[in-house]
């Protein structure tokens, strides 16, 4: 069999994603067996007109990762959409926006100001912010447009398959490699994780749910055995796809989300609002309003991985139609 | 052309429906912005609904069920007392503004209520425009 071209690519993201591939360690080879890497620009050196030069669908299969939130990472999706026959996002930032897209919660103008003017490591008296064009004596320079709103690879390309996770777990990433080596791929569309909830694989024991109080993991030990939950803890399991291996639940440490949502959720936010305010365990008014305050910050807790995969997508931008607002 | 607001309105089918009912039939006059979904109960209203409105092009959302104490399934509607101020906390930080999503008790013969919380609601997301939810992409 020809060896496979694989591509790999980072957009809006940490790196994290690149590093969880050199993770599989001595798989590695493995995959150096099946595959020709044609791009990885974390670990070596390729220029984007190498794949420009490229036949559309000379790629077998990119794996992408990170978000899209500039003109130049939308360029790459769109570059290497049209070069691989399998666009794979990789990681919990290209499927749903990930870290990130917490920058959907502000807007370019902001984040300018907070990064460029504000951030008292600054010093930057005429308030020089980035420009997409600027002209110095050499000549002109050119930089990505920043865009208000972080998209996740879906909203920019088609993608064929989607592997969650902040960052996907090895065992995960090898059963894509072995799929790949074998040629059996599941059908587009495919999450490559599990179909249950994160709850329904967690075998810590679950009693009837009723709290009183919301404790930060900083604040309380939590029981080992007992669900997170319903110690107080906010926990996104109800709301998170399963899959991880438990990887958080295991070190005593509440599920963040990075799986996002699972089969039939449509918005994991407002999925935990129901699943944490359904245990509040009071009918009182009062003490409803103070349990909601013990949650510092609501939005920021339950779409921490998947604000850009959400209904509603970014905070609303005052006085911008849908229209016109663009990234 | 002056704004109109279009507000989505839950009532359960067991008290406040048929409050909005009497509203009508007893020739209340009131505000002609809201568009009703009869739900069995308040407490089956999943802040996903809420969500989808706005995504759907809502400017805000009206939940009703019956007084505490009156649910028919007794307990739903302090399920969406429960829900609903965490939902309304989460979705400020989305820029939708407390005006927008209410949630109240009307009762079988509270027509005249159902009709001045419609139009007290109408006034009020008139004063703060049209909500366009702005995704990009
Ligand atoms: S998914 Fe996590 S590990 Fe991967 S790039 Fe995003 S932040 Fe980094
Ligand atoms: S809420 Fe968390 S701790 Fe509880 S069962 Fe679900 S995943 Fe496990
Ligand atoms: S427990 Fe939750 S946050 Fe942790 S790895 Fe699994 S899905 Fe991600
Ligand atoms: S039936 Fe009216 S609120 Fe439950």
């Amino acid at each position: 069999m020809a060896k496979l071209k694989l591509a790999l690519y980072w957009a809006a993201g940490c790196g994290g994603c690149d590093v969880a591939v050199l993770d599989i360690n001595e798989k590695i080879v493995d995959v150096a067996e099946i595959a020709d890497i044609v791009l990885w620009p974390i670990a070596l050196d390729f220029k984007y007109h190498h794949i420009e030069a490229m036949e559309d669908k000379a790629i077998d299969v990119c794996l992408f990762n990170g978000a899209v939130r500039n003109s130049e990472q939308e360029r790459m999706a769109r570059l290497l959409r049209a070069k691989s026959k399998v666009l794979v996002a990789f990681g919990s930032c290209a499927c749903f926006g990930g870290i990130p897209a917490l920058g959907n919660f502000t807007d370019r103008a902001e984040i300018f100001q907070r990064a460029y003017v504000e951030a008292p490591s600054n010093d930057n008296r005429d308030g020089t912010l980035p420009q997409i064009q600027t002209k110095v004596k050499e000549g002109e320079l050119e930089l990505p447009e920043f865009f208000d709103t972080v998209l996740t690879l879906a909203q920019v390309v088609d993608v064929e398959y989607f592997m969650p996770g902040c960052p996907p777990p090895t065992d995960l990433i090898l059963k894509v490699v072995d799929a790949l080596a074998t040629g059996q791929l599941p059908p587009p569309g495919a999450v490559i994780a599990s179909d249950k909830t994160l709850c329904d694989e967690c075998e810590r024991a679950k009693e009837e749910k009723k709290i009183s109080k919301i404790y930060r993991p900083h604040e309380i030990i939590p029981d080992p055995q007992r669900c997170l939950l319903e110690q107080g803890i906010i926990c996104c399991g109800p709301a998170t796809r399963g899959g991880c291996g438990l990887r958080c639940i295991k070190t005593n440490m509440p599920c963040r989300g990075c799986f996002g949502p699972p089969m039939g959720v449509l918005d994991q936010g407002a999925k935990l609002v129901s699943a944490i305010a359904s245990i509040y365990q009071t009918n009182s008014e009062e003490e409803v309003a103070r349990m909601v305050e013990e949650i510092v910050d609501p939005a920021g807790t339950f779409y921490r991985f998947g604000l850009a995969a959400s209904m509603l997508r970014r905070k609303r931008m005052q006085g911008v139609t849908h229209e016109e607002d663009h990234h | 052309m002056s704004f109109e607001p279009k507000i989505i309105s839950f009532l359960c089918n067991w008290c406040s429906y048929a409050g909005a009912d009497l509203a009508g039939t007893s020739r209340v006059k009131y505000a002609p912005n809201v568009r009703v979904v009869r739900v069995m109960c308040s407490g089956r209203v999943d802040p996903m609904f809420v969500v989808k409105a706005f995504q759907s092009g809502a400017d805000g959302v009206l939940i009703c069920g019956c007084h505490p104490g009156d649910c028919h399934y007794s307990e739903g509607n302090h399920k969406a007392a429960r829900r609903i101020p965490l939902l309304k906390r989460m979705l400020a930080q989305l820029g939708i503004e407390d005006e927008r999503v209410r949630l109240e008790w009307v009762s079988a013969s509270e027509g005249d209520r159902f009709a001045s919380i419609v139009n007290e609601m109408t006034e009020q997301i008139k004063g703060l425009g049209p909500f366009s939810p702005n995704g990009g992409g």
